[in-house]
Formats: structure tokens, C-alpha cells, sequence
């Protein structure tokens, strides 16, 4: 375990994220907070990771971390340690900080005492989120100083010296980081790690209770606190004029990963440039701007996403009525759709300088390819919930869906997803379409997502009598994310035992009164239990318990059990592709004569695909 | 020795490629020279298509601009024709040839293509190199060791501006004791069947 063995001095290779847990580390974190999502969650898994390494080894270890409930919840118990006098962190993907801004803007307000970085890892192109918007507005919006890390060895050292600068302004963190940086590796020279604090002690204060009177004196803190973090902001070492061959009067500003693109794309297009990498973007170097205006007459902006640094650059050139030509998204040289690449930056910077741009435009293949859309894993058993679920459901039945690997459900043949917002939504989708139409609803979301999320509309629809089917898909993780435990587990992210709740006794608790629990591998049960939810007048729930297969293959290898593999017998098969047109899993494949076969590659060996086929024509094969 | 090395390995979630990618990174930092290297996490590994790149040398960024890839590592062959934009007349395509057909070929109507076809289209834009990754690593005691085969296959390619051993050694230290005669095997089978064609 290198990252927390490692001697000081040594350079090792990190992934973005390992580099954030490093740089806290560093920095003697005290308490460190999350709710996963990609592309944060190794932040928080490295965490999980050192001290389940350091109870293995008997050693103890000097912070506390958790997978917490919800993002909110992880701010605020990483805000409670800061307000004792602890150093603290919190992670999250950028629509986490949705669920937690609620606690956000007002933290804000209050301000924190020990240091405490919060970081959203957003995803522009949205590799793994249903939307890419830009968090950079949020440390515009509520008042946070801001850092953006280009590398992971500059992400490493922004969360240590983040730390600090938080706890001297006394105001929470952002530190902003997009997919190219979370899961980018790079090698990362290490530093000694600070000593933690062990427990703080919290000071009462009256200026903590934000009740209006104290908040209107909070809000004129806040704006204090912004003009001072300015100042540091002008004199951090993360900001700076790089130049780039002679003095030219072109300039270029940047930050985040935008920068490599920029740096490289300067280099190979052979031109002069001023570029203004930035890394501390709110609030923003006016003195650096502003001498970086006065000495250009072009200035090109290059920021995915949102035009923030380029609206801010232009009141600040209006306010210096200065005649530079800014050139970014409102020339439309850039877009604000999706992520940048070193083609995309290297060609617009081509254009608005007017040389040759040496890298080669993308070119497509010729022949058609099929898609390769991510799926439900083999062995899956939301596919064998699914499948009861439509041999249960009349038509026209609405398929609200949540934020998690079943969310996969929505791909042909299942197509088991009709509606998606957010973290939760699935079951207040369900109550609204059962007050606004006459169709029958079955709504799905995950065991962690019920946690964190799930449980008030369930209670609404209790309150309400709202007539929909609520089913819970228990498989005891948090698994789109990389497995990480809930509430519904028996141990905690420190790998401590924890008290495990089920979900079928929350729902009880709220007041349900049809709950029925079943497990997905029998299919033809499933089947009926869906039928009796959707018989029942008012809210029903369905629990499918079933372990993620992943999970299980993975204890059965450690374990030394065999995983089996299924074969199709071709005197039996008589072609109905129940097993390819209606259960859709990908280890089915057809052979070039249209025969159909397991891949043995792919197969998981679950056997749910045994009870599905109406000719008894698949059985178990050799074990691999 | 080149200024820049770009690297990009693809291939369907599930079958190591983000593994490979992050040993090959290893294996640079023990080389002692600078390496970035991006891979693709979440929802795109639930059998999705893949793609992983590793730069070496002197780059500040870890996305390879397309054209300029020194190589592409492919565990399936369709996957190494879906990131052919990254490819010049000198890279090299190495590739598995056994195909793993998506589901959307079984239930989405959609067509997996004519094998001869798609090496065609490589050969036409790149250089080429099929090696069958599944046998050789059936035959080293693992399928699964298919991903170290491909590594193989790259450090007998002329590519990496350091010696293979490093890269070998380096997945040794990688995988448990039990498995490290499999790995070995796997990828002296990778570097012969670049060396035989």
C-alpha cells in the first residue's frame, strides 16, 4: 500500500482521484465524508481502503471516514467536524452537490473553523451522469473560493494547500475536477503526512444559529472573506503567466485539464503566447487579468463547459475600456457542449490565429460497427426482476427508473425505463403518474439509492394512498459505483461491523402496508408477487433481493468455489429467443447458422436463464 | 528515442483493460520516465466499449490527439476499427481476433461485421498485427489472462522507449504469488506471437 507507506520524496503513480486522498492526507485530514458517484468515488474508496489496510495490519487509524448516507448528510457531519476544529473533506459528483447545497449555501454563510475542502467531480460529455452541468457556477453562486486542478499531481497539492487556505479564510472549499482529471493517472512525488487532531471541541457561538438577524451579518462576512481570498488568489502559486516561445501580444487563458490541451496545442501549432494558467478560479486574479489584458490584443479563452472565465475576462476588459478581442464560446470558436481533446482545442486556437493545424481531423470507419452500449452484466438478477416484472405488468404500464446499474434496464429487450431524473425521483414519479393517469406504474430504484433518497415519496405515497408499486432492487451494495456499503450492509467504509437495516423494516416503519419480499432467481414467484403489488389498491412494495453477481463470483473465486457456465442443448433449442428477444442477456449470442449459444467467456453462471427457456433446452456446463 | 510515446488500448469492460493500462503505467514510473494515462470508469464498464491511453515522455496532458497513436491495443477487433481515428499509416493495431459480439447484434437488429472486412479497413489506414490473445492465454491456465497476452504483445512491438523485463516485472509485482507463472506465460506468449509474424 504505497499511497500511505510511501516515504516522502518518492514518486509514485496515482489516479486523480488517489491523488485528492493523498494531498488530504497530507494535510493531517481529520474526518473525511461522501456519498459515491463516478467521477468522485476513488477519492472516497482510497480512504475506504487505507484504513481497512491499517485494521489488517492492527494499526489504528487517525481519521474518520464514512460512506454516508446522502451528500447532505456527508457535508454535514464534515461541517460539524470543522466547526470543532477539525480538518475535513467531503466528495461527491457535481449533481451530488445539488442534494447538498441546501446545507452549502448557508455553510457558506456561517463559514467553517477547521479547514474543509469540499470537491465535486464533474463530467462534462456526461461519461457517467444524466447531465454535465457546470459546478464552477456553484462557487460563483454561494461564495466559495475555488481551486482547479490540470494534473493529478497538481490535484494532490490543491487539496493540501486547499486545507489551509480554507481554514485562514475561514470558509469552506471547493476544489473542482472534471472526468479527464479524477481518472487520469499521473506520477505524484509525496510528501510527509501532517499529524492529525484527534477529537476537537466544539465552541458554542451564537453566530453559528443563522436566524435572520445573524444571517444578514453572515452574508456581509461572506463578501469580506471573498476580497480576501482575492488577494491570496493573486499571490497563489497556482495561478500564473506562463510564456511560450517570444513575447507575443497573444494571450491565452485557461484552467483545469484544458490547460495540457492548450500547453501542447501551443507547442506543436509553433506559436508565441502568454498563457494564463489558472487554478484558483474564484475568486479570480483581477490583477493578473487585467495585466494580461493591458499586454495583448487577443486574449482566447479555453474552458469547457459554461463561458465563466470568458464573462468574467470581458467586465473586467469593459471595466478597463480596453479594446482587447476576446475569443472563446461567444465567437463561436468554442462550445459549451461536452468535454475538449487536444484535436478540438489545437484546431480552434489554429483558426482564430490563422496557421496550420498539424493534427489530423478524426476520421470514422468506413464499415458500419455495432454499438456497444454498457449493460446489465450477465448473471445480472435485475434482469431476472425485470423480466418478471413484464410477464406480471399489463400494457401500458409505466416503468419509473432511478440512478444506478438497473438504470441499464432501459435497453432493448427489457426496455424497463421509461422516466429518469435524479437520485430518489422514481418513486414521486410513480405517485404523480398515478394522480395524473389511469396507467399502472412499477417504479425501480437500487437498496443504497431507497437510502438515499427513496424514502419520503414512499412515504408520501403512503399518506396519499397513492396507488403504485414501489420495488426496491436489494443487492446489498452500492454497485454502479464500485461496490461501496449502505445502510443495508453489515460492515461500514472503515470495514467496521455496522448495524445493518433492512430495507423491508423501513418500509414497514413508513406505514406500508402491502410489502412483499422476494428473491429474483425464482422468476415464476417474482412473477407473482408482482402481480398481487399491482392488485393491491395503494402503495405496494416489492423487495428483489438478490446479491450482485460480481460480488458473488468474487467471494466464490476467493473461496475456491467453482462458478459454473450454461450450455444450450441444439436438439432441444426450438428458436423462440425467449432467451435473446425477451431476457436479452449478453452472454446469448447467434452462431453465423443462426443457432443460438452461451458464450462461455461471458456467462456468470447465474442459471436464471435455465427456468426462462420454455423447451428445457439450457443445463449446466463444465465448470470453468 | 522519441520525445512522445501514445499509446491507446481498447477493448469491452470487463476484460482488463483498465488493469493493463494502469500496469503499463507502473511499469513507466519504475522505467524512471513521465507517463499520463487516462482510463474510463462507471458506466462504461458494464460491457461497454473501452478505451484507455497511455502517453509517455514529454506530454502534459493524457488524451492522445487522434493521428498521433504509436499504437493500438485491442482485446476484440471491432474495438481496435471504432478507435482507428487515432491512428496513422505508421501505428501499429495490434488485436485479438476473437470477436465478443455485443447484445445489440442479438436483440437490436444490429450486424456484427465480416471479420476479413474490418482487418481490411485496418490494413488500408495502419499496420496491422492479429494474434489469437484467447488461445494463448487458454493455454497459459487463465482466459482471463488475455489483457497481460496483449501486453506481451506490445512490449515485443518495438513501441516502449524502455525494456520489456520492466514491464514484466512489473506485472509480476502486480498479481498474487499463486497466479505469476500464469501471468509469465501469458505474456512470453504475447511477445512470441509478435516476434513469429
Amino acid at each position: 500500500m504505497e499511497i500511505i507507506e510511501g516515504k516522502p520524496g518518492k514518486t509514485i503513480l496515482l489516479l486523480g482521484n488517489e491523488a485528492i486522498t493523498r494531498g488530504a492526507l497530507e494535510a493531517g485530514i481529520d474526518v473525511a465524508t461522501t456519498y459515491p458517484g463516478t467521477p468522485s468515488s476513488e477519492i472516497a474508496d482510497t480512504f475506504s481502503a487505507i484504513a481497512k489496510y491499517l485494521k489488517k495490519k492492527g494499526r489504528k487509524s487517525n481519521f474518520h471516514f464514512e460512506y454516508s448516507i446522502n451528500e447532505k448528510v456527508a457535508l454535514e457531519i464534515a461541517a460539524a467536524a470543522s466547526f470543532s476544529g477539525l480538518r475535513a473533506l467531503t466528495c461527491m459528483k457535481h449533481v451530488g452537490l445539488n442534494v447538498a447545497s441546501d446545507a452549502l449555501m448557508t455553510y457558506l454563510y456561517v463559514g467553517c473553523k477547521g479547514g474543509h475542502i469540499i470537491i465535486t467531480a464533474d463530467d462534462p460529455y456526461c461519461h457517467s451522469s444524466q447531465n454535465e452541468q457546470d459546478n464552477r457556477y456553484f462557487a460563483l453562486f454561494g461564495g466559495a473560493p475555488m481551486l482547479e486542478p490540470a494534473t493529478p499531481q497538481e490535484a494532490k497539492e490543491m487539496t493540501r494547500i486547499g486545507l489551509r487556505i480554507s481554514e485562514e479564510l475561514k470558509q469552506p472549499l471547493l476544489i473542482r475536477t472534471t472526468t479527464r482529471l479524477n481518472h487520469a493517472r499521473g506520477p505524484i512525488t509525496l510528501r510527509k503526512l501532517e499529524k492529525t487532531r484527534g477529537k476537537g471541541y466544539f465552541e458554542k457561538d451564537p453566530m453559528l444559529v443563522t436566524v435572520p438577524s445573524t444571517a444578514r451579518v453572515k452574508h456581509h462576512d461572506l463578501l469580506k472573506k471573498m476580497e480576501r481570498a482575492e488577494k491570496i488568489s493573486e499571490k497563489s502559486r497556482f495561478n500564473e503567466i506562463i510564456t511560450i516561445g517570444k513575447t507575443s501580444k497573444i494571450g491565452i487563458v485557461t484552467s483545469g485539464v484544458s490547460f495540457n490541451y492548450v500547453k501542447e496545442a501551443v507547442e506543436d501549432l509553433k506559436i508565441n503566447a502568454k498563457i494564463l494558467k489558472l487554478g484558483m478560479t474564484n475568486p479570480l486574479p483581477r490583477k493578473m487579468c487585467e495585466k494580461l489584458i493591458k499586454s495583448c490584443k487577443e486574449i482566447i479563452i479555453v474552458e469547457e463547459l459554461e463561458p465563466i472565465l470568458e464573462n468574467q475576462l470581458k467586465v473586467m476588459a469593459y471595466d478597463m475600456n480596453s479594446s482587447v478581442k476576446i475569443f472563446g464560446k461567444s465567437t463561436g470558436h468554442f462550445s459549451r457542449l461536452y468535454e475538449y481533446n487536444p484535436y478540438i482545442v489545437t484546431d480552434a486556437i489554429s483558426k482564430i490565429i490563422g496557421v496550420k493545424n498539424p493534427i489530423s481531423k478524426p476520421t470514422s470507419y468506413k464499415i458500419k460497427l455495432p454499438s456497444r452500449p454498457p449493460a446489465l452484466c450477465p448473471g445480472c438478477p435485475h434482469r431476472a426482476t425485470y423480466f418478471a416484472v413484464k410477464k406480471a405488468s399489463p400494457k401500458n404500464t409505466v416503468y419509473p427508473t432511478d440512478i444506478g446499474c438497473y438504470t441499464l434496464g432501459k435497453e432493448p429487450p427489457l426496455n424497463v425505463a421509461d422516466l429518469l431524473l435524479c437520485m430518489g425521483s422514481n418513486a414521486g414519479i410513480a405517485c404523480g403518474l398515478s394522480v395524473s393517469t389511469d396507467q399502472k406504474s412499477i417504479s425501480f430504484m437500487g437498496d443504497s439509492t431507497f437510502f438515499h433518497s427513496g424514502i419520503p415519496p414512499i412515504i408520501d405515497a403512503v399518506h396519499h394512498n397513492h396507488d403504485v408499486v414501489i420495488t426496491i432492487l436489494d443487492n446489498r451494495t452500492t454497485a454502479m459505483t464500485g461496490h461501496q456499503p449502505h445502510p443495508g450492509t453489515d460492515f461500514d467504509g472503515m470495514g467496521r461491523p455496522a448495524k445493518r437495516i433492512h430495507v423491508e423494516d423501513v418500509v414497514k416503519g413508513c406505514g406500508v402496508e402491502h410489502i412483499e419480499v422476494t428473491n429474483p432467481s425464482d422468476i415464476k414467484e417474482t412473477t407473482l408477487v408482482f402481480k398481487r403489488a399491482l392488485e393491491f389498491k395503494g402503495p405496494a412494495i416489492v423487495v428483489s433481493k438478490s446479491p450482485c453477481i460480481l460480488l458473488e463470483n468474487r467471494a466464490k473465486r476467493k473461496t475456491g468455489k467453482k462458478i459454473p457456465t450454461y450450455e444450450i442443448n441444439q436438439d432441444k433449442c426450438k428458436h423462440c429467443k425467449t432467451c435473446i428477444g425477451q431476457f436479452g442477456c449478453p452472454a446469448f449470442y447467434y452462431a453465423e447458422d443462426e443457432s443460438i449459444h452461451i458464450d462461455e467467456y461471458q456467462c456468470n453462471g447465474c442459471g436464471d436463464c435455465v427456468q426462462i427457456c420454455p423447451f428445457d433446452s439450457i443445463s449446466k456446463k463444465e465448470e470453468k | 528515442m522519441k520525445r512522445k510515446t501514445n499509446i491507446v488500448l481498447t477493448g469491452v469492460g470487463g476484460q482488463g483493460v483498465i488493469t493493463a493500462a494502469n500496469i503499463l503505467g507502473k511499469a513507466t514510473v519504475n522505467a524512471e520516465m513521465n507517463v499520463y494515462a487516462s482510463e474510463v470508469h462507471g458506466m462504461a464498464q458494464r460491457g461497454g466499449s473501452v478505451i484507455c491511453s497511455i502517453r509517455i515522455g514529454d506530454v502534459s496532458g493524457p488524451l492522445v490527439a487522434s493521428g498521433t497513436a504509436d499504437a493500438i491495443i485491442s482485446t476484440e477487433p471491432i474495438e481496435a476499427l471504432r478507435y482507428i481515428q487515432y491512428a496513422s499509416k505508421k501505428t501499429k493495431v495490434i488485436t485479438d481476433i476473437n470477436p465478443i459480439i455485443p447484445f445489440t447484434v442479438a436483440v437490436g437488429g444490429e450486424k456484427y461485421p465480416n471479420l476479413d472486412e474490418v482487418f481490411k479497413e485496418i490494413k488500408s489506414r495502419a499496420k496491422l498485427y492479429k494474434i489469437d490473445a484467447m488461445k494463448i492465454a487458454r493455454d497459459s491456465g487463465a482466459i482471463i489472462t488475455k489483457n497481460i497476452v496483449m501486453l506481451g504483445a506490445l512490449a515485443a512491438a518495438e513501441i516502449l522507449p524502455f525494456r520489456y523485463n520492466i514491464l514484466l516485472d512489473t506485472i509480476l509485482d502486480n498479481v498474487p504469488k499463486k497466479y505469476r507463472k500464469i501471468n509469465e506465460k501469458a505474456f512470453r506468449g504475447g511477445m512470441d506471437s509478435i516476434q513469429s509474424i
